[in-house]
């Protein structure tokens, strides 16, 4: 509808903006006291989990998904959401068996 | 005051719709507004604008003031030109954003059209809502006729979007006295009020940037933020003068910058106005002057950035300042006498500062109230050498506090 010219002067005064980048509050992985196991063999890239993440940290892929555990907070909203159960929680506490 | 372009239309027009005028010849691309009262006319045309497509703008009606101003805030943001107005209560109610939108450095106007605040319930034109805004970081313009409001949101739209400066900039003008009466306008032609502001500048924008705004911050950043602001405010008085200079040029009208002064030059008595009754002050100052008074008005056209090296100046030259507030800081004495005392605070003078409070509520003050009031406190300063620090002038009588 409108023409929208805009030109961004940069200016040399601090500013109330910040620009958000990975791990720009620590890796907050350290927090997951529940680890989010992927069977991406029973996944069938509906990808509802990545639409779920509230942090944003699952990955599509080809063959199914990635959870970046650096950054995972083990909320285990994935594995509510998934329809195949293909993601299980499992407690960080004790030794896991890696597929 | 006609400039020479021969493009200049002349249009007899209320305040408000001055407002909606300069908007228009401003082009802005967003108005977002609270439709029902106490919004004024000014939104109503501004509607009508884009409904016949003279203005091509998107209009966000939105539930509250407090939303407008937010909506305005996002188009801003974004990078539009963008536009607001209100009044006294939607005014207070939008006031959180007023503080949000300056604190984040973003260029945007707003005209408020001033008027008491209740209860009781009154609807009449004082400046409680519009100096209420004293402390929010906002740039702060007052207009005394409908022209001048037109050349004040104009310039607005300039200021706010300096790099110098980059502060949102409200335009306030009286309800009823200018937004309802109408008078003769001259409309500058469109083309040379765009070239005039130029293109929209601002320093960030959440479509060209991936950022994010208002995150938790140390406690010295914070203030580093602010300490920016005061020094945008300061550089913004120089600015506000070559812009008036420079609009001058090209309309035919400049107003003297900070303050308008009438007849100051050899005043050995001063007088503070702010908004419409300035007028009636200058018939009192005519009347005055006529009985070999020497007695000028010095007119605030600015509050926000305050104009004290111009004021001061003047102070230091007469023997007797006298400061008229249509508003009050309940406890202490008006906003704008506060200001002026304090642009004087480290000067040894003889002379003395009187405030003045009147017109609050809409009381109406003629050019002989204002005849009335001077001249008794240069009578009693010239005989007794003092004068009562604080004053309400209310049913013809003047009360001390």
């Amino acid at each position: 509808m409108m023409e929208s010219k805009v030109k961004i002067v940069r200016i040399n005064e601090k500013l109330p903006i910040s620009f958000p980048q990975n791990g720009a509050a620590g890796k907050t992985g350290s927090w997951r006291l529940y680890r989010p196991i992927v069977d991406n063999n029973k996944c069938t890239k509906c990808f509802l989990c990545e639409l779920y993440c509230p942090g944003n940290v699952i990955e599509t892929r080809k063959d199914g998904i990635q959870i970046e555990l650096d950054y995972c907070k083990g909320c285990g909203i994935c594995a509510k959401v998934c329809p195949q159960k293909a993601i299980e929680m499992v407690p960080e506490t004790v030794e896991v068996k890696i597929a | 005051m006609i400039g020479q372009n021969k493009q200049i239309e002349r249009k007899v027009m209320t305040g408000n719709h001055a407002v909606a005028y300069a908007a228009k010849l401003s082009r802005v691309q967003v108005v977002s507004a609270y439709p029902i009262t106490p919004q004024t006319s000014i939104v109503e045309k501004l509607s009508e604008f884009i409904e016949s497509g003279e203005l091509k703008a998107n209009i966000i009606k939105v539930e509250s003031e407090h939303s407008a101003l937010a909506a305005v805030y996002g188009a801003a943001i974004a990078g539009a030109r963008a536009f607001t107005a209100t009044s006294s209560h939607g005014l207070l109610y939008m006031h959180e954003w007023i503080h949000w939108f300056s604190r984040a450095r973003i260029p945007a106007v707003m005209a408020v059209v001033s008027r008491t605040i209740g209860p009781p319930w009154n609807i009449w034109p004082d400046h409680s809502d519009f100096m209420d805004q004293r402390d929010t970081g906002w740039i702060m313009s007052f207009g005394m006729d409908n022209q001048e409001v037109l050349d004040l949101v104009i310039q607005a739209f300039r200021i706010s979007e300096d790099p110098s400066v980059f502060l949102p900039v409200m335009v306030g003008l009286e309800g009823f006295i200018l937004g309802g009466t109408a008078m003769p306008v001259d409309l500058p032609p469109e083309e040379e009020v765009i070239t005039f502001i130029g293109e929209r500048k601002q320093p960030y924008s959440v479509v060209e940037d991936r950022i994010s705004i208002g995150n938790l911050t140390s406690p010295e950043d914070t203030e580093e933020i602010f300490m920016e602001m005061q020094k945008a405010m300061e550089r913004s008085k120089e600015l506000i003068r070559k812009i008036d200079a420079e609009y001058g040029k090209i309309f035919g009208r400049s107003y003297g910058g900070l303050i308008n002064c009438y007849k100051c030059e050899d005043s050995k008595y001063i007088i503070f106005t702010m908004g419409a009754w300035s007028g009636d002050a200058m018939e009192a100052i005519e009347a005055l002057r006529e009985e070999g008074i020497k007695v000028g008005l010095a007119r605030i056209r600015y509050v926000r950035p305050f104009p004290r090296e111009e004021i001061r100046e003047l102070i230091m030259n007469a023997k007797l300042g006298i400061v008229f507030d249509r508003s009050i800081s309940f406890g202490s004495y008006g906003p704008l006498f506060e200001d002026v005392a304090a642009s004087i605070a480290n000067d040894k003078r003889e002379g003395k500062l009187v405030n003045i409070v009147a017109g609050l509520g809409g009381v109406n003050v003629t050019s002989e109230d204002f005849v009335k009031i001077i001249e008794k406190n240069i009578n009693k300063f010239e005989s007794e050498g003092e004068v009562e620090l604080l004053q309400w002038y209310h049913g013809g009588e003047v009360m001390g506090y």
